[in-house]
């Protein structure tokens, strides 16, 4: 009986109203959906508009998110005078070495681990997972200590240092799982003819590993600009050196009232990670989905 | 096994002893290849060995130590710094407090982005990647800068949040950040507004190891989406669910950026979890304990590090039963 009642209910043509009552839960979804999405934009158009207005029209305006006049000198304000064209070098010079010197680090001991085993490969391996989630709150004391010592605390270079020396430990082992699973006959060929291990891993191997490469640029990247605890740490007695997530912090502790640069500082901090996200989002997502996969 | 053979094969055309000759290559060769992988290691045996392995070592003796300031000098004190760490009620509550933000957060972004990654896998869903792109933009945003504007947008007297309330009638301002009560939740729900998106494509990837193929024959076996969703799709998460959950709890462990810019662990150390605790008694005190800090950071360290002990645990529990599974 009820296999004739399944067979036969598609091909009943629905009535209007019972299709559109079907779909309720679906529109129901749909405008929470689009609810939600409006809510989780809702600061940064926010910010946008209040980085735009002029100073006494932010704290008059109420909720109206269209500035009346556009006030560009803002930005200016926040370039110039708090000095974020500064903390936008600083950032980019940190955040370009530390995506570099990651990628190269990351690619060479992940090659290493992941296609040979040697005495000790084991015990690097167990390191790497057992410290995979060390905080920087546990470990900030004697990296400030150890940089004192090296002389590189209050330096652009310790704060590159730090960076790419502490974590990353997922990205060695991406590259590891990458290079583990490329098929054996690759480098053998190779070695016949007479490549050395390095050739071989700069011709054959690294430019095989180009999509781990994008995956572990971009997150290097995203985690180094918006890094904080660290760049906080190292630009304590020197401001000039500040990024721009610290030197955000201290703009608004030295400006409490001055909403509309602090609203264009933070434009001109969140632009360039957003720019990249929504042109290489796809890199992004499956670097972060990677996670779950392996 | 090919080059092996190849090499042996040349030796022996040689006229040379095959076996002697062949070792003796071998070795040579076995030698620089090690020399190899180990200038391979070094970049990474140097960094993370100095800015990683060597603090977390170096962490344990400091706590032993008592030591006002960088450049100052270091006394050996046993374990009074533990003792003083234990005894202290601030240590406490930083350590509740970090709970208790971990209890409200974790359960919010798993089970809210589950339901929002259910919807969003649809195919029939128009627009889908356009939400998916709304809802991970604040992830890749700096949540510093995040945790500063976010001062703004609560503000009691001209922020919007409370212009709409007043606008609406519903109240006529409250402090939501300069309140003990509030502070706490209100970080934590901008906090699920920014990592949400992470953990939602965590779920999206679990989701689409599910072949469409399994939910297809259950529909001609008869099956209602309700039954779809029970029984087939429910079950084939589970794993995903136990990784997913220790990634995420792993994740509220890493909250001092948003609380730093957001409340700096006030009003009243309401918000303080244990990472601004060590950063206030090592950086933001006028005479710096880093003993004693450091003895916390080893504290909040073993912590962390037990939660990643069962997390491992759990990683492997969930691959043997997805293993069951297929």
């Amino acid at each position: 009986m009820t296999a004739v009642a399944r067979t036969d209910a598609p091909f009943a043509p629905p009535t209007l109203a019972r299709r559109a009552l079907r779909r309720l839960p679906w529109w129901i979804a749909f405008a929470f959906l689009v609810v939600t999405a409006l809510l989780w934009v809702y600061p940064f158009i926010w910010m946008v508009s209040a980085s735009l207005k002029d100073s006494l029209e932010i704290f008059s305006a109420g909720l109206q998110l269209i500035p009346e006049t556009l006030a560009w000198e803002n930005y200016g304000r926040a370039w110039e005078d708090a000095n974020f064209g500064r903390y936008m070098i600083n950032t980019v010079i940190v955040t370009v070495w530390t995506v570099a010197i990651v990628v190269i680090r990351c690619a060479l001991c992940g090659y290493v681990l992941g296609r040979y085993t040697f005495r000790g490969s084991r015990i690097i391996m167990g390191i790497l997972v057992a410290t995979l989630f060390v905080p920087t709150g546990y470990t900030i004391i004697p990296i400030v200590k150890i940089s004192l010592q090296l002389g590189l605390l209050n330096s652009l270079t310790g704060m590159i240092l730090a960076l790419s020396g502490a974590a990353n430990v997922s990205a060695i082992l991406i590259y590891a799982g990458y290079f583990r699973q490329l098929p054996k006959e690759l480098e053998e060929a190779a070695v016949v003819d007479g490549a050395s291990f390095f050739r071989v891993f700069f011709t054959i191997m690294l430019p095989l590993a180009m999509p781990v490469t994008a995956t572990v640029a971009l997150l290097t990247f995203l985690g180094t600009w918006n890094s904080f605890f660290l760049p906080l740490v190292f630009s304590f007695s020197r401001p000039e050196l500040r990024t721009l997530s610290v030197g955000m912090q201290a703009f608004v502790g030295e400006n409490a009232v001055d909403w509309a640069g602090m609203a264009a500082a933070g434009v001109i901090s969140i632009v360039p990670v957003v720019a990249l996200f929504i042109f290489l989002q796809r890199f992004f997502v499956e670097g972060i989905a990677g996670a779950v996969k392996s | 096994m090919a080059t092996l053979s190849v090499r042996a094969g040349r030796k022996q055309v040689a006229g040379l002893h095959p076996k002697l000759e062949f070792s003796a290559a071998r070795k040579a060769q076995n030698r620089r290849r090690n020399l190899w992988i180990w200038l391979f290691l070094m970049p990474t045996v140097v960094l993370y060995g100095l800015y990683t392995i060597y603090p977390i070592i170096a962490s344990y003796w400091y706590s032993l130590v008592e030591w006002n300031g960088f450049e100052a000098d270091q006394r050996f004190v046993g374990i009074s710094n533990y003792q003083a760490v234990f005894a202290d009620p601030m240590f406490w509550s930083s350590v509740k407090i970090t709970l208790v933000f971990m209890l409200l957060v974790a359960p919010a972004r798993i089970i809210l982005s589950f339901l929002l990654a259910i919807v969003l896998n649809s195919p029939k869903l128009p627009f889908a990647t356009l939400f998916r792109t709304v809802y991970f933009l604040p992830v890749v945003t700096t949540t510093a800068i995040v945790g500063v504007v976010m001062q703004f947008i609560f503000d009691p007297s001209s922020g919007p949040i409370n212009s709409a309330l007043r606008a609406f009638g519903i109240s006529d301002g409250i402090s939501f950040l300069g309140e003990s009560s509030t502070a706490l939740y209100t970080v934590a729900g901008v906090y699920v507004w920014k990592f949400f998106g992470i953990t939602m494509i965590y779920w999206l990837a679990a989701l689409q190891t599910i072949s469409p193929d399994v939910n297809e024959a259950a529909k001609i076996d008869g099956a209602n989406s309700v039954q779809i969703f029970r029984h087939i799709t429910v079950p084939l998460l589970m794993p995903f669910l136990i990784i997913i959950s220790l990634l995420t709890i792993e994740d509220t462990f890493r909250a001092f950026d948003l609380m730093q810019t957001m409340t700096g662990g006030g009003p009243f150390f309401s918000t303080e979890i244990i990472e601004i605790y060590i950063y206030r008694w090592a950086f933001a005190a006028s005479i710096p304990q880093l003993g004693f800090a450091s003895a916390a950071a080893v504290l909040f360290g073993l912590f962390v590090f037990v939660v990643g002990l069962i997390q491992l645990w759990g990683v492997y529990a969930a691959r043997r039963l997805r293993a069951d599974n297929q």
